[in-house]
């Protein structure tokens, strides 16, 4: 999994969260209500998941709603370097415009560079894994070959310079990511699809004079989404990161205000030297904890898969 | 059941010629079927019997060329004048479904577990005859009601929430819905307990006769051979040794091996054939029975060839492949 993304490792931080949760549910265990009943009877990683989902869906409010939520308009300007009060209550940076707005704001650019990103990643990393699990043979060869060669370029690198020569902008870094980060999604696929397509009602589908790709998309895919699933979301966390990563670097979209492109600003403009802390911690709790409820949903989603396999 | 006397001598509609079907493995090279010769006519019922390993699914598996791609496979499959094994496979999915339907073993698994029951019957008529879903739909819960599965919401359901004998009922009516004009039941009774399974080949001859198509019978179920079918191939490692109308085969079977499986049968004493079956790898020369034959001589060193043999009392032909005739 950690092939995905070298700067994350999702293990490390699911039994952090595993851990801290577990703590303190043993302090107050002896709830009586019937929620209290409820939580305490549901596994560590449901509720671990149950946690990430209601973060996951806040971020994403967040981002469909920002211009409701959003207290004024991140563009315009009011006394800079405001520490945290009622009027802005996150203060504002150099320009003085409102950390909050631009924090909420921010969250449509990074969750859709997120998405894109993972989304297009697991597309690509679908069709060929399906491709070569299917056809296996000649197909197979080339197109894990293929993967063996994306899977060796450094991305993270490959992204910088390719973001440094080409125009910057949001969506251009989130389709250099998806183009480069299918190969795991396209190896989890493939072992799948080897399996499915030996089964019986795929030689039954075959049997029936249906054509490869109707039983590659009604018979093998569907059988193989819970697999795919979970990949995507973790795509999306790598991605994001990634996304924080290079806008940090400075070779973002200095248009949009995304998350990653905050920080940067605070950095650049004196934030930390100068200890305006809520400049750059907002986006940056921002940054891992959608990450963290995107990791918790997609191991939950993983672990159940391996515990059927595992009755199975 | 018995079309005695009835049957045209016309040309087969499918005619297996030395057909040879051979698989490298690891441990050698697997001879699977050799030099198979069969006739199906046109509203017959033939079934082919014999033990488990014979060779009789892999006989059925290559009429559709639906077997593995390590397989070597020898001879001609002649269907509507064509060649089945020299097509190619976008050819041979106009064929599949369409004129030859294959339902397998094992329905359970035979079936997508996500898909619903008169979603997987209704797909062949959408992807081959364009239909639309709602009327395919339609089709396909008519067809489920002439098999007994009109009612409890059995179209509705997942595999998983049928039994056995109802996916074997849905794969049955998947197969026959394009009205093809062969269907080949590969082991339909297996999984299945005994009352089940005859139910199940009873509805398959008569859908057989009501399409008035030709049913090709892979079982190791004699009694229902010889019950449903009108003639029978027995096969021993891999090759045809005896065929003959049904009756007559289980009243006078000729072939050796032949007796000696009829034998077996709780009815008829219930004596198991001495010996183990012939290793596939490497099958021993000259006649494959003739280590556990009562009646081997000299000769059986040699391969016998297929002999047409008239019996004088039934009036029909019959074929062995054994020295003594």
């Amino acid at each position: 999994m950690s092939e995905i993304n070298p700067g994350l490792d999702t293990d490390a931080i699911a039994m952090a969260i595993h851990e801290g949760e577990e703590s303190k549910c043993k302090k107050d265990g002896e709830g009586r209500t019937a929620l209290a009943r409820f939580i305490k009877k549901t596994s560590w990683a449901a509720k671990a998941s149950g946690l990430g989902l209601a973060l996951f869906s806040s971020f994403l409010a967040m981002a469909a709603l920002s211009s409701l939520l959003a207290p004024y308009d991140p563009w315009i300007r009011f006394e800079p370097y405001l520490w945290p009060g009622e009027e802005h209550l996150l203060g504002t940076n150099d320009l003085g415009q409102d950390i909050l707005s631009e924090l909420i704001y921010g969250s449509r650019v990074s969750l859709i560079v997120g998405f894109g990103a993972a989304l297009m990643a697991t597309i690509i990393g679908t069709a060929v894994g399906l491709f070569s699990g299917y056809f296996k043979g000649t197909v197979d060869e080339i197109l894990m070959g293929l993967t063996d060669i994306f899977l060796m370029i450094p991305q993270i690198p490959l992204i910088i310079v390719l973001a440094a020569f080409l125009r910057p902008s949001f969506w251009m870094v989130a389709l250099l990511m998806g183009s480069l980060w299918w190969t795991s999604t396209a190896r989890v696929v493939r072992s799948k699809a080897l399996q499915v397509s030996e089964m019986g009602y795929v030689r039954a589908k075959r049997a029936l004079g249906f054509s490869s790709l109707h039983i590659m998309l009604s018979d093998v895919l569907p059988n193989i989404c819970h697999v795919v699933m979970p990949k995507f979301l973790l795509s999306i966390a790598s991605a994001m990161i990634a996304e924080a990563s290079i806008s940090f670097l400075g070779l973002g979209d200095p248009a949009t205000k995304s998350w990653g492109m905050m920080i940067n600003f605070a950095f650049s403009r004196g934030g930390f030297i100068n200890g305006y802390w809520w400049w750059y911690l907002a986006p940056g709790l921002c940054i891992t904890l959608f990450v963290m409820s995107v990791v918790l949903v997609g191991h939950f989603l993983e672990e159940k898969e391996i515990s059927t396999l595992r009755l199975e | 059941m018995s079309r005695l006397g009835a049957a045209p001598i016309d040309d087969p509609l499918l005619r297996v010629e030395g057909l040879s079907v051979s698989f490298d493995t690891a441990m050698g090279r697997v001879r699977a079927a050799q030099d198979v010769c069969l006739d199906l006519l046109k509203g017959e019922t033939l079934a082919i019997v014999g033990e488990t390993g014979c060779g009789k699914s892999v006989v059925a598996n290559s009429i559709l060329q639906l077997i593995p791609g390590n397989a070597s496979v020898q001879g001609r499959v002649i269907f509507s004048g064509r060649d089945l094994l020299s097509l190619s496979e976008r050819e041979m999915a106009e064929i599949r479904g369409r004129e030859i339907a294959i339902v397998f073993q094992n329905p359970s698994l035979a079936l997508n577990p996500i898909i619903k029951a008169e979603e997987q019957i209704a797909e062949p008529l959408q992807i081959h005859s364009h239909l639309p879903r709602s009327l395919s739909i339609q089709m396909a819960k008519d067809m489920l009601r002439r098999l007994g599965l009109g009612v409890g919401g059995v179209a509705e359901s997942f595999p998983f929430q049928l039994s056995g004998g109802m996916n074997q009922r849905v794969m049955i009516a998947a197969a026959m819905i394009l009205s093809p004009r062969i269907i080949i039941a590969d082991e339909p009774s297996k999984g299945l307990d005994r009352l089940l399974a005859r139910q199940v080949a009873e509805e398959l001859s008569g859908l057989r006769d009501k399409m008035d198509a030709s049913l090709l019978l892979i079982t190791h179920d004699l009694l229902l051979a010889r019950d449903i079918s009108d003639r029978i191939s027995v096969m021993y490692s891999g090759e045809v040794v005896e065929t003959g109308e049904s009756q007559a085969v289980f009243d006078h079977p000729l072939h050796p091996y032949t007796k000696a499986l009829l034998d077996c049968l709780p009815q008829r004493g219930f004596h198991p054939i001495p010996g183990a079956s012939p290793s596939m790898i490497d099958p021993p020369g000259g006649c494959k029975f003739y280590p556990r034959c009562r009646y081997k001589h000299d000769k059986c060193m040699q391969r016998p060839d297929m002999t047409e043999k008239r019996c004088p009392n039934e009036g029909m032909d019959r074929e062995v492949r054994c020295w003594l005739y």
